[in-house]
């Protein structure tokens, strides 16, 4: 599944390292619009909190949300958007 | 026998009628909605409403705000000025912290030290600063209310609030409407 995941390409990387809870779910929403149905972002957060926001968030609004990878310092995030 | 009969649909059709209605008004009174009432005017509780709040609205729940009491100084733009005051209402204006940026910490305060090391803090640890929250709110389309009974109560006038595009004024009845509809309550 994580080997999978580190070899997705992606169609949007939104690079929300730079925030704390809620910057990048703030991040993910507001760029999400950007992507058509389908199509797969990926999300770059070293925020903890992220790892279960975003799959709540994916549930929520009716995203299928893929996984994430562990980096160094942060973790990227996969979804398709619905 | 045939008139029994027709008793028996009408009686059905009403039936199903009252249960139709009962059923909107049951989905309406769960709306993805949340409704905060708003009291504190400590830096804490109200950095806490808004992390909720934007949370929430990135989530696609639709936010009230029903800002009340202490939690009004918040709202209080720094460079706005209100002429016309009593004295009283200016004592309240003198004494109530002037903006988001100068609340207190409801702990640790330690005569404003405590406020200061939290903003140090929260912009080392990139958390968003009230301004940025607030900038953030408005994007989203967050409705804040202001209480105009607390507002005349603490002797505030609308024109020392800061610009805020869906700031609206009301009455408690307004927050307990919108509660009542809203999935979710909060009283901070």
């Amino acid at each position: 599944m994580s080997e999978e995941l580190k070899n997705l390409q992606s169609d949007l990387v939104v690079d929300a390292r730079g925030t704390a809870c809620p910057g990048p779910l703030l991040a993910a929403k507001k760029a999400i619009g950007d992507i058509e149905s389908g199509e797969i972002m990926e999300i770059l957060s070293a925020d903890e909190g992220t790892k279960s926001d975003i799959p709540r968030w994916c549930e929520k609004v009716g995203h299928e949300y893929l996984g994430f990878v562990d980096e160094d310092s942060f973790s990227r995030l996969f979804l398709r958007k619905e | 026998m045939e008139n029994e009969t027709t008793l028996t649909m009408e009686q059905l059709q009403k039936d199903l009628e009252k249960l139709q209605k009962k059923v909107s008004k049951i989905e309406n009174n769960r709306k993805d909605q949340l409704s905060i009432a708003l009291i504190s005017g400590d830096m804490d509780k109200i950095l806490a409403a808004m992390i909720i709040s934007l949370a929430a609205a990135a989530m696609d729940t639709k936010v009230k705000i029903f800002f009340s009491f202490w939690a009004l100084s918040a709202l209080r733009d720094k460079k706005k000025k209100a002429a016309g005051k009593d004295f009283i209402s200016k004592m309240f204006g003198m004494m109530l912290p002037k903006g988001k940026n100068k609340l207190k910490l409801s702990n640790m305060n330690m005569a404003g030290m405590g406020p200061m090391m939290i903003k140090m803090l929260m912009k080392k640890k990139n958390v968003l600063s009230l301004d940025e929250m607030f900038q953030q709110a408005c994007e989203l389309g967050i409705e804040i209310t202001v209480c105009e009974m607390s507002m005349d109560l603490m002797g505030f006038k609308r024109e020392e609030f800061i610009d805020y595009p869906n700031l609206r004024y009301a009455g408690a009845g307004t927050f307990v409407a919108d509660a009542g509809e809203s999935a979710m309550q909060l009283f901070i």
